[in-house]
């Protein structure tokens, strides 16, 4: 048995660094049994913006995802955690449309009642309807477009409107100058947030990698979302960038009133900034909670660390981190 | 002097032509990444409605029959080169490379072999329509003519080429083409729907080539329902000369094919005029496959 006899020290965790978060990752504690209760339980929030129920995605032989249960409450933060090969991404493509699921519902309920089914909706659909914007773990911009333009590109459904159809913006009519300056001065807010107003008319190929990161957030902010999905959106970064953008990551929750949903490896922003984790291992969720209770769950450290080492300190903080 | 002068307006007018036809492949290429071996038949099927419209519409003014032609040129080509997307090439969207290309072949022997069945292998002339030209220079008994078609053509295109440029850069639209053209992916999680703009981008390269049928049934007064294979192998080749997936590079690539077809044509052999083109067709894919603008693939280690 891992947690049976294990130190009874309370987990107390200084969220703004890496360190401290895999310390408390690594630190055997007793609320396992408050932490199996909740793993348990399918939390199905009645506020909750996107509740995902039952989800389950086979390929081949692989349960990739396997009778997966969770929420997100709009203005949270949620982390979806797990080691490698643990099915997050996998659940992003659901989400997004790539793939549909053999079995589960994804509903979205906006706050004016709408109801969404997104598993039921072509991806460029789930953009404008179930307003659900995605980040991917490597950047895809359009390169070889300004980074103006990038953010335009995300707003295009009122611009076809405001130039009906394209002849209007041929010959600049009036309503096409109207939508093309509101589009504009909107992303050139996103850009200012994201520190990247100056270099708007650069191509969005030529930045540096942090700054792709950034543009490639303003962009999904630009298309209206209530939902933000971001793969990874601090794999690369140094540590002062990692730093700004859980600072944004935050501001931009509490602002706009946004729902994230993150997947990231890099322990230090999960633990700071999450309101909410869901831990996956081999597909299924092992556990669920506050940062606090998933560092403390032993079945989060077995599955980080593998059971045997599960009581060995030394090894730990290298593999939660990784 | 004087007999170069004349070459190079006949090749600028050639040139004009084979760009129009040329942007259709490249965009195409650009937005699905596969060659539309059917284009050159929407050209075709374009001359072929016009010598039909310019007969229905005798009785009208010349300018009349002409916007009438020019419109519904425009509307049968366009519906044919939606369609062919629809049933030849978006069923295989995912599917391996190699299908959509072979499906793409299909579709050309079956246009051209339906139009051959519908209106008869015999050459379709239509009597001149436009007559006349000024004359420019008078070297030595040979005179420089610019005729008033040549100048039609060549003010068209560059009409065309204005509007499309506009278009493709300021709008929306334009944007959202660009957009699907670099990641088709990325752009439906914005919500812009790809198949429809697959769809507009097919359709806006039927209009132009429908319109290059029209210029070219008025210029050479005589369509066949073969003409789609050359012009659309000439086109193809302006295509990759330019850098296919650049409509700059397109025109630009008509331009100089409609040039050196045209000198050759002056100052060697007639007969050899299309060995030249396709000499080039050669060269380019030996010594510089992406073209004059095209971006070479550079691969990331």
């Amino acid at each position: 048995m891992i947690s049976g006899d294990g130190e009874g020290g309370s987990v107390e965790m200084e969220t703004e660094t890496t360190a401290a978060a895999s310390a408390a990752v690594s630190a055997t504690a007793t609320a396992a049994a408050t932490a199996t209760a909740t793993a348990a339980a399918t939390t199905t929030a009645p506020d909750a913006l996107l509740t995902v129920e039952h989800l389950s995605i086979r390929f081949g032989g692989l349960l990739a995802v396997d009778d997966l249960s969770f929420s997100a409450l709009p203005g949270e933060i949620t982390a979806i955690i797990g080691p490698n090969g643990a099915g997050k991404t996998t659940v992003f493509n659901c989400l997004t449309g790539f793939y549909s699921p053999d079995v589960g519902r994804l509903l979205m309920r906006h706050s004016d009642g709408a109801e969404v089914y997104l598993e039921r909706l072509e991806s460029d659909q789930i953009a404008r309807r179930g307003r659900l914007a995605r980040t991917f773990q490597n950047v895809r911009l359009f390169p070889r477009m300004t980074v103006l333009e990038n953010l335009l590109v995300a707003q295009h459904a009122e611009l076809m409107r405001g130039s009906l159809y394209t002849v209007g913006g041929l010959f600049s009519l009036p309503s096409y100058r109207r939508a093309q300056q509101a589009a504009v001065e909107k992303a050139c807010r996103y850009l200012n947030l994201v520190g990247l107003l100056s270099r708007a008319d650069e191509e969005a190929g030529a930045l540096a990698h942090g700054a792709q990161r950034r543009l490639e957030i303003a962009r999904a902010l630009c298309s209206d979302p209530v939902l933000l999905c971001l793969d990874e959106p601090a794999a690369g970064l140094n540590p002062s960038e990692s730093k700004t953008l859980r600072h944004f990551l935050r501001r931009i929750c509490e602002e706009e009133g946004l729902a994230i949903l993150l997947i990231e490896h890099d322990m230090g922003v999960v633990m700071g900034i999450s309101d909410h984790i869901v831990v996956l291992d081999y597909g299924r969720k092992i556990s669920e909670g506050t940062p606090e209770e998933v560092a403390g769950d032993p079945r989060v450290i077995a599955a980080y660390l593998g059971e045997e080492d599960a009581d060995d300190g030394s090894t730990s903080s290298t593999a939660a981190t990784a | 002097m004087a007999y170069f002068l004349q070459q190079l307006i006949n090749g600028v007018t050639l040139g004009s032509v084979y760009g129009l036809i040329a942007i259709g492949y490249t965009m195409v290429y650009g937005i699905i990444g596969m060659i539309n071996f059917a284009h050159g038949e929407i050209y075709m099927i374009g001359a072929f409605v016009a010598v039909i419209a310019f007969t229905l519409f005798a009785g009208f003014s010349f300018f009349a029959a002409l916007l009438l032609v020019l419109v519904f040129a425009m509307l049968v080509s366009g519906f044919y080169g939606w369609t062919v997307e629809r049933l030849a090439y978006r069923p295989l969207r995912h599917s391996f490379r190699l299908a959509p290309l072979i499906s793409a072949i299909g579709m050309s022997i079956f246009l051209q072999n339906f139009v051959q069945l519908a209106q008869g292998a015999r050459n379709k002339p239509i009597p001149p329509k436009v007559q006349g030209g000024f004359t420019l220079l008078n070297d030595g008994g040979f005179a420089v003519q610019i005729s008033y078609l040549q100048i039609g053509i060549i003010v068209l295109t560059i009409m065309l080429m204005v509007g499309l440029n506009g278009v493709i850069h300021t709008t929306s639209l334009g944007r959202r083409q660009r957009a699907c053209e670099q990641d088709k992916v990325m752009a439906s999680l914005l919500g812009v729907d790809v198949d429809r703009t697959v769809s507009v981008t097919f359709v806006t390269g039927a209009v132009l080539a429908a319109l290059a049928g029209v210029m070219v049934t008025l210029y050479y007064g005589v369509v066949d329902f073969f003409i789609g294979f050359h012009a659309g192998i000439k086109a193809f080749t302006a295509a990759v000369l330019g850098g296919i997936g650049s409509v700059h590079g397109a025109m630009l690539g008509g331009l100089l094919i409609g040039l050196i077809e045209a000198f050759w044509a002056g100052y060697f052999l007639t007969e050899w005029k299309d060995v030249a083109a396709f000499s080039i067709l050669v060269m380019v894919l030996i010594f510089r496959p992406s073209g004059i603008f095209g971006h070479p693939e550079v691969e990331k280690i």
